[in-house]
């Protein structure tokens, strides 16, 4: 696919002619600022940059905690507390950095089902599409590891848990569980390794977000009519893209802005709210808390873990049938990982020649269910395994797959879509023109 | 013997109590939302509460719990307990490292030199084994965590920390009928849900007929356990709440910093938002007027 039309850079002065002949980084520069962007871009094409800010602001609060932190069993804790108590404006960057996570997946969720919405996976961006996923898998791993560093009770619990989860795999799982810790249980060479870990990951998430970037502007930013910007000429092609910069930078600045005083909110006057109790005690092996919570980014995820249990006929069926080999914990396991590939494979489970689900009449309540089913699934991953829960998170994680598997495929084939626009312009027109569309428009019958 | 076995044994579980467990045992409602003058956006520690809190834990806590993250020079801290110097050094001059390896009036047995105790920069760590370091007990601890776990009441009420110390150390009850005659160490207490429970109070279905549980701290406050140079009353009541304020304060000594600098973020944010909102709508207005214009 040949990129959009535009004007590209021309070296004037004898310097940049100069720099130009031995490495064109003006013109890097150049096309990335300036690359033309759909112009009918809405506010949920704005992550992208919230994201970006969000693993810089990650990487320098973390690079400043790290001159204070000591990854040592017996020191890591108060560490932390001096961080908390000694260190310079400590307190406000441990802050920034532990809500900053949040932030994160906040962001990177509404991303993820910005593009299951509008169809942004689909050809020519599945590759855009797979190292987001790998992005998301790195971030969730990063932030795992991260979690331990306090040292806390939830850190040294969660753990056990997650790395017994490896434990679960037939034959070698015992073995894989060892070698991550590297040792039988949670202790030192754990901590010592997440935190190795935790400080190399994210320069590999800047790296793969750098390809992220790349990837989608060579194929040209997807938009909320999934029409592709015309291509013919730099005329034709400009009467549906303005330059990304100024337009869309001081847009996504306003939005992330609006994000940010939200989340200084949050720092400044609640920063535990998201966080749990219990890692404010320091790790004991030999006390076990009641509840072993995730943080709230993994419970969609961790409910879908705990759904299936041994009494789920899938569950014993597929234990018959491997002749007791995937039991009710791998299962589980499976299922987890299983979730996320299915979301990775999306462009190819999705059958449908229309991209955007502004323009697909059913697909959009099965979404909407997506959506709800998601919510709900983080909600109950965060109550207990008793009562009607676990049936809560087993129908909340049956649906999950179901969407994937059966309705995007059989939708593509039954679906009678909405015409589209012809092009963004038309789009774009439509949206701002008196009377006949827009928001401004549109009359409240209540007033 | 056995009865401090048991009695560590309740300790170390509460040390694990968790908030969830409160709940389970329908334990929430005996959490009282008291009103603390730390609370809410523009909401900073009281000086003299601070100070008698101090008074409480010296004179009572500190005789089993230690504080082994808090250094005295905090203690003079403006939004702190804000103790004029002279006052700090006198109260840390009762404190020594006992680090005896490096630190003891003993000759040492290479150089014959004879050492002195080393001054302590920090409260002491526990006493008592069995009693857990109070420093960031109010931050371990959540008072609300409904409806149904998603924790929206901390919304409102905040994490509830210092809500449950208060509650718990005023939390001591006459314990329940079914209890009479069982055998269990320690001391009912309404509030705290970890410790100990008779079976006598466990009913066919397996609920607890009575809420709380029996824990091994013997109930600390009875009431006048001090007395403050301002003739300030001490309930247990009262100083439940100014021993569980002192404590959000050792949890958390920097509140009133955080707070200040998240009031000017928001401010300053939201200023910024208001002035890239114009810039964008006059940034774009070219582009959509001459779609509104062309019609």
């Amino acid at each position: 696919m040949a990129g959009i039309p535009h004007d590209h850079y021309e070296p004037k002065t004898r310097g940049e002619k100069w720099l130009h002949r031995r490495l064109p980084i003006g013109s890097l520069i150049y096309d990335t600022l300036f690359i033309p962007t759909p112009k009918n871009l809405n506010w949920m094409w704005i992550w992208g940059v919230v994201l970006v800010f969000t693993l810089v602001l990650q990487i320098a609060t973390g690079v400043v905690l790290v001159m204070h932190y000591t990854p040592h069993v017996d020191l890591a804790f108060a560490s932390i507390e001096h961080i908390m108590r000694n260190v310079n404006g400590g307190h406000m960057i441990r802050y920034f950095h532990m809500n900053g996570a949040s932030l994160f997946f906040f962001a990177v969720y509404l991303h993820i089902f910005r593009g299951l919405y509008y169809g942004g996976y689909k050809a020519p961006r599945e590759v855009t599409w797979i190292i987001g996923m790998l992005i998301y898998l790195l971030m969730m791993g990063t932030a795992f590891m991260g979690y331990v560093l306090p040292w806390g009770q939830m850190s040294f619990h969660g753990t056990a848990v997650i790395t017994g989860l490896f434990g679960a795999i037939p034959f070698i799982g015992e073995s894989i569980q060892t070698w991550l810790l590297g040792a039988s249980a949670v202790g030192q060479p754990a901590l010592n390794r997440f935190f190795s870990l935790h400080y190399l990951l994210p320069f590999i998430i800047l790296g793969l977000v750098i390809v992220h970037v790349w990837s989608f502007h060579s194929t040209g930013n997807h938009n909320p009519t999934g029409v592709e910007v015309r291509r013919g000429s730099k005329e034709e092609a400009s009467k549906d893209t303005l330059p990304f910069w100024p337009y869309f930078v001081i847009k996504d600045l306003v939005a992330l802005s609006a994000i940010l005083v939200v989340f200084m909110a949050i720092v400044g006057f609640m920063p535990n709210y998201l966080g749990h109790p219990d890692n404010y005690i320091e790790a004991n092996a030999l006390a076990t808390p009641e509840h072993i919570v995730p943080e709230w980014y993994f419970l969609p995820f961790y409910a879908i873990l705990r759904a299936f249990t041994a009494d789920v006929w899938v569950v014993m069926f597929t234990n018959w049938i491997t002749f007791g080999i995937v039991d009710a914990k791998f299962f589980g396991v499976l299922a987890m990982f299983g979730a996320i590939l299915v979301m990775a494979l999306a462009p190819w489970l999705d059958t449908s020649s229309v991209r955007s689900g502004r323009y697909r009449p059913m697909f959009k309540w099965w979404f909407a269910l997506l959506v709800i089913d998601f919510v709900v699934l983080t909600w109950v991953g965060a109550r207990p395994a008793e009562g009607i829960y676990p049936y809560i998170a087993l129908i909340g994680a049956t649906y999950w797959f179901a969407y994937f598997l059966v309705i995007l495929p059989l939708l593509g084939v039954i679906e009678k879509p909405l015409p589209r626009p012809a092009t963004i312009e038309e789009d774009f027109i439509a949206h701002y023109e008196p009377h006949t569309g827009g928001t401004k428009t549109v009359v409240n019958p209540a007033e | 013997m056995l009865r401090k076995l048991t009695l560590s044994a309740a300790a170390a579980l509460g040390f694990a109590a968790l908030p969830g467990l409160a709940s389970a045992a329908g334990g929430e409602s005996l959490i009282h939302d008291y009103d603390f003058p730390f609370e809410g956006w523009f909401g900073s520690y009281d000086t003299f509460q601070l100070q008698r809190g101090l008074q409480i834990y010296t004179e009572v806590c500190a005789s089993c719990h230690g504080l082994k993250y808090v250094s005295f020079r905090n203690l003079s801290d403006e939004t702190g307990p804000a103790l004029p110097e002279d006052q700090v050094r006198a109260y840390a001059a009762n404190f020594f490292v006992a680090d005896f390896d490096n630190n003891s009036q003993l000759m040492d047995s290479l150089t014959g030199e004879m050492r002195t105790l080393t001054p302590a920069d920090r409260f002491p760590v526990n006493r008592t084994a069995a009693a857990p370091d109070l420093s960031l007990m109010a931050k371990a601890r959540a008072g609300f965590h409904g409806p149904y776990g998603t924790g929206l009441s901390q919304l409102f009420n905040g994490m509830g920390g210092p809500e449950y110390i208060a509650s718990l150390l005023a939390g001591y009850l006459e314990p329940p009928a079914c209890a009479e005659g069982a055998e269990i160490d320690g001391y009912y207490n309404a509030v705290f849900a970890a410790g100990g429970y008779p079976d006598s109070c466990i009913d066919e279905e397996g609920h607890r007929m009575a809420p709380g549980s029996w824990i091994g701290m013997a109930p600390p406050l009875l009431g006048d356990d001090v007395t403050f140079e301002d003739g300030h009353e001490a309930t247990v009541e009262s100083q439940a709440q100014d021993v569980a304020a002192f404590l959000m304060w050792t949890a958390e000594p920097k509140l009133v910093a955080r707070k200040q600098a998240g009031l000017t973020g928001v401010i300053f944010l939201t200023v910024l938002s208001v002035l890239l909102y114009l810039t964008n709508k006059r940034l774009w207005a070219p582009y959509k007027n001459k779609v509104k214009k062309a019609k």
